[in-house]
C-alpha cells in the first residue's frame, strides 16, 4: 500500500531536539571525561615513546596514535573500545526510553512518520559521536604539536582525518546495533547488556574463535602439515571470518592509514611483492584504496542494521 | 457521508488468534461528543489506534475526516488531536518546551509557535508552571497539558482516551468543563472511559463496548429507553435491619449498592420510589431521605449485562 506524504517530515525537529538532548545530558559529561582521559594516557605513553626514537621518521606524528608503550595501549586500540561504549551508551533507550517514558504514542500521533522519528535519532546519535571524536582528534593533535614541537605534515592530516571519518562509520555500526535492540527489547536495560554482550564477543572472544572454526572448516593438508605452517585456505577462512567482525574492519582500517608501509591487509604472496620495496611508504592514495573496502564494509553494516531496525519499528505496537 | 467526520464500517483488528475489534460500525458528527464505553480490554483503546493509523486494521474500513488513516497517516494526525490513556512528556523539559517540540513536528511556522502555546497553556491555565520540568508536575497536570497539545494544535477532533482516569473528582469535573468548552468551539470529541456517571454527563452520544463490539449505541435517553424502559437511580438514605435485601426484592430493581452507611441506591427500569419508601416503612425502618435520578448510564449498563449474562445462566443451571 502506498502512504501518502514525505516519510521525512519532521526529521530536522525530531534530531534537533535529540542532539540538544545529548549534548546536554549527563552521559554526555560522561563521555567528555572519557574522551580527555583517552587523550591524556594515549600521549603520554605515545610521547615519550615517540621521542627515543627517530626524529628522522616522516610520520612522527602519526606514531602518535600507534605507539604503545609498556602497560599503556596504544591510541589507536583504546579508539577501538571507547567508540563502540560511546555509540552503545547514546543508542540503547533511543525508543524503548520513548516507551518507558509513554511519549510514543503522543509523538507518533503528530502528523509525521515512524521513519523520521527513528533516522532523526540516529543522525542525533552519530552527530553527537562525530563531535566528541573530532575533539579527542583536535585535542591529540593540538597536545601533540606542543609537546612534540613539530608540526605535522599535509599527508599526515590527511591520514588522520581519513581515520576520523572511518571512526564515525565504526561509531555508526555500534549505534545502529544499540537502536536495533533498543526497538527489540522494551527494557532498556535488556538491551544494553545484549549490545554489550555482542560487541564483547566480536571484540575479545571472537579473534580466538575465529582461527579455530577456519581450521575445521579447511583442516590443513599434507603440505601444510609437512611444513607446519597454516594452510592457505585455512588462512583465508579465517581472515574472511575475522572481517565478519566490525571492531577488525576498524583495525584493519586504521592500520592501513597510520601505517603509511601497509601494503596490504591479510595473507601476500612472495609473487606480489614483485617489485615492491619493503618498508617503504605507500602514497595516501593507496593507503585509502587499501582501506577502502573495509570502510564500505562499515558503512553497509550501520546500513544493514540501521534497515532491520527500521523494519521492526515499523511493525511495533505503539501502546504502552 | 457529509456531516460525518469519523465512520467506520465493520472494523476489525485481530492480534494473531484473538479478536480485539470485531466488525463494529459506527459513525460520529461534527460537533458532537462521543463516548466510546466498556469494561477493561473491550476495545475501545485499539478502535482509537486504527482511527489514528498508529496500528494495522485487519479488516472493514474506517475515514476520518474522509481520509483512511493507513493510506493517509499524515492528513488525519495533522487534524486530529490524540491524548493517549497514559500520556507522558519529556521530564527533563518544561511544559512549554514539551509544546514546542510538538509544535515543531507539527510544523507550524515560527511565528505562530508563540502564541499558540501561550493561549492553549492559559487555557488548560498552566501559565504559571509554564517553565517547570514536567517531571515535577501531578497526573492532573501532565492530563491538562496533554490536552493543551490538543489545544495548541487546533485539532478538529479530538479523541481522548481515559481523559479522566486517576483525576480525583474535582479535577475531574474541571476537566469535563474543558471538554465541553472544546464542544463549544465545533470541536468533534470521541472520549474513551468506564467512569460512566461522570461520562454521561458530558456525552451525547455513546457506544457500549462489550468484548470488541459495540453492544449499544445511541443518546443516553434512548439507551435507557432501550434496554430499562426508563433506567433510573433512587438513592435512599434510610436506618434499619434487612434493607439491603428488602429493597432488592422490589420488583423492577436490577441492583442495590450500598453507598454509605444507611445509604443505598437502587438501580430500576422505572421510578419505584413508592414501593422502596414502602419496604422501608413496613420494615421498621426510618426515611430519611428518597432521591431520583434520570435514565442513568450506570443503570443502562447493569442492565444490559445482566440481560446478556441472564440465558448463559440459564444454560448453566439446566
Ligand atoms: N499487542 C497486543 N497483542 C495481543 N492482544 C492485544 C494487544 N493489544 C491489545 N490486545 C487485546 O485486545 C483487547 C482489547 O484491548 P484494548 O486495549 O483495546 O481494550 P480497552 O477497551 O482499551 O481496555 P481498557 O479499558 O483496559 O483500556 C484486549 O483483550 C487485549 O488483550
Ligand atoms: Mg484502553
Amino acid at each position: 500500500m502506498r502512504r501518502e506524504g514525505s516519510p521525512w517530515r519532521g526529521l530536522s525537529a525530531v534530531t534537533m531536539k535529540e542532539l540538544a538532548d545529548h549534548l546536554s545530558s549527563a552521559r554526555m559529561r560522561v563521555l567528555e571525561l572519557l574522551v580527555l582521559l583517552t587523550a591524556l594516557a594515549a600521549l603520554y605513553g605515545a610521547i615519550r615513546q615517540v621521542r627515543d626514537t627517530t626524529a628522522e621518521d616522516p610520520f612522527v606524528f602519526l606514531r602518535l596514535f600507534t605507539s604503545a608503550s609498556g602497560q599503556l595501549p596504544s591510541f589507536m586500540s583504546i579508539l577501538g573500545f571507547l567508540i563502540p561504549l560511546m555509540a552503545i551508551g547514546l543508542g540503547f533507550d533511543a525508543i524503548n526510553g520513548e516507551y518507558n517514558r509513554r511519549t510514543l504514542s503522543r509523538i507518533l500521533a503528530q502528523p509525521i512518520y515512524r521513519d523520521a522519528l527513528l533516522l532523526g535519532k540516529f543522525l542525533a546519535g552519530l552527530i553527537t559521536l562525530a563531535i566528541s571524536l573530532s575533539g579527542l582528534w583536535l585535542l591529540v593533535i593540538g597536545l601533540g604539536l606542543i609537546m612534540l614541537g613539530v608540526p605535522p605534515g599535509t599527508e599526515e592530516i590527511a591520514r588522520a582525518l581519513a581515520v576520523l571519518v572511518i571512526a564515525i562509520a565504526y561509531a555508526g555500526v555500534w549505534l545502529a546495533a544499540a537502536m536495533l535492540f533498543s526497538v527489540v527489547f522494551r527494557s532498556p536495560a535488556t538491551a544494553a547488556l545484549t549490545t554489550l554482550g555482542i560487541w564483547l564477543f566480536l571484540a575479545v572472544l571472537w579473534p580466538l574463535l575465529a582461527p579455530a572454526i577456519a581450521s575445521a572448516i579447511a583442516p590443513p593438508d599434507l603440505r601444510a602439515m609437512l611444513t607446519g605452517q597454516p594452510g592457505i585456505a585455512m588462512l583465508e577462512w579465517q581472515q574472511a571470518l575475522l572481517r565478519l567482525s566490525p571492531s577488525q574492519l576498524f583495525t584493519e582500517a586504521m592500520v592501513a592509514l597510520f601505517n603509511p608501509s601497509t601494503r596490504a591487509l591479510g595473507t601476500i604472496f612472495l609473487s606480489q611483492l614483485h617489485g615492491a620495496v619493503i618498508g617503504a611508504p605507500l602514497p595516501l592514495g593507496q593507503s585509502l584504496l587499501i582501506a577502502w573496502p573495509q570502510t564500505v564494509g562499515l558503512v553497509a553494516a550501520s546500513i544493514v542494521l540501521f534497515v532491520i531496525g527500521y523494519v521492526c519499528f515499523q511493525r511495533q505496537e505503539v501502546r504502552a | 457521508m457529509s456531516a460525518h467526520v469519523i465512520a467506520a464500517r465493520d472494523l476489525t483488528k485481530r492480534y494473531g488468534g484473538a479478536i480485539a475489534v470485531n466488525g463494529i460500525s459506527f459513525a460520529v458528527e461534527k460537533g458532537e461528543i462521543f463516548g466510546l464505553l466498556g469494561p477493561n480490554g473491550a476495545g475501545k483503546t485499539t478502535t482509537i489506534l486504527m482511527m489514528l493509523g498508529l496500528t494495522e486494521v485487519s479488516g472493514g474500513e474506517i475515514r476520518v475526516l474522509g481520509h483512511d488513516p493507513a493510506r493517509d497517516p499524515l492528513a488525519v494526525k495533522r487534524r486530529v488531536g490524540y491524548l493517549p490513556d497514559t500520556v507522558g512528556f519529556y521530564d527533563n523539559l518544561t511544559a512549554r518546551e514539551n509544546l514546542a517540540y510538538t509544535a515543531r513536528l507539527i510544523g507550524f511556522p515560527p511565528a505562530d509557535r508563540r502564541e499558540r502555546i501561550e493561549d492553549a497553556l492559559a487555557r488548560v491555565r498552566l501559565t504559571e508552571v509554564a517553565d517547570k520540568r514536567v517531571a515535577t508536575f501531578s497526573r492532573g497536570m501532565r492530563q491538562r497539558l496533554g490536552l493543551a497539545e490538543i489545544l495548541m494544535k487546533g485539532a478538529e477532533i479530538a479523541i481522548l482516551d481515559e481523559p479522566t482516569s486517576g483525576l480525583d473528582p474535582q479535577s475531574t469535573d474541571e476537566f469535563l468543563q474543558m471538554i465541553r468548552a472544546l464542544k463549544a468551539e465545533g470541536v468533534t470529541v470521541l472520549l474513551s472511559s468506564h467512569l460512566l456517571d461522570r461520562v454521561q454527563r458530558v456525552c451525547d452520544r455513546v457506544a457500549l463496548f462489550q468484548s470488541g463490539r459495540i453492544a449499544l449505541m445511541g443518546s443516553v435517553a434512548e439507551l435507557g429507553r432501550e434496554v430499562l424502559g426508563g433506567g433510573f437511580a433512587v438513592e435512599i438514605e434510610a436506618e434499619g435491619a434487612g434493607l439491603e435485601l428488602r429493597l432488592g426484592g422490589i420488583e423492577g430493581v436490577s441492583r442495590v449498592e450500598r453507598i454509605g452507611p444507611d445509604r443505598y441506591r437502587l438501580l430500576a427500569g422505572r421510578d419505584v420510589r413508592p414501593e422502596a419508601a414502602r419496604a422501608v416503612v413496613n420494615g421498621g425502618g426510618q426515611l430519611r431521605r428518597l432521591s431520583v435520578e434520570g435514565p442513568s448510564l450506570e443503570a443502562i449498563y447493569a442492565g444490559f449485562f445482566q440481560r446478556q449474562s441472564e440465558p448463559g445462566e440459564v444454560r448453566d443451571a439446566a
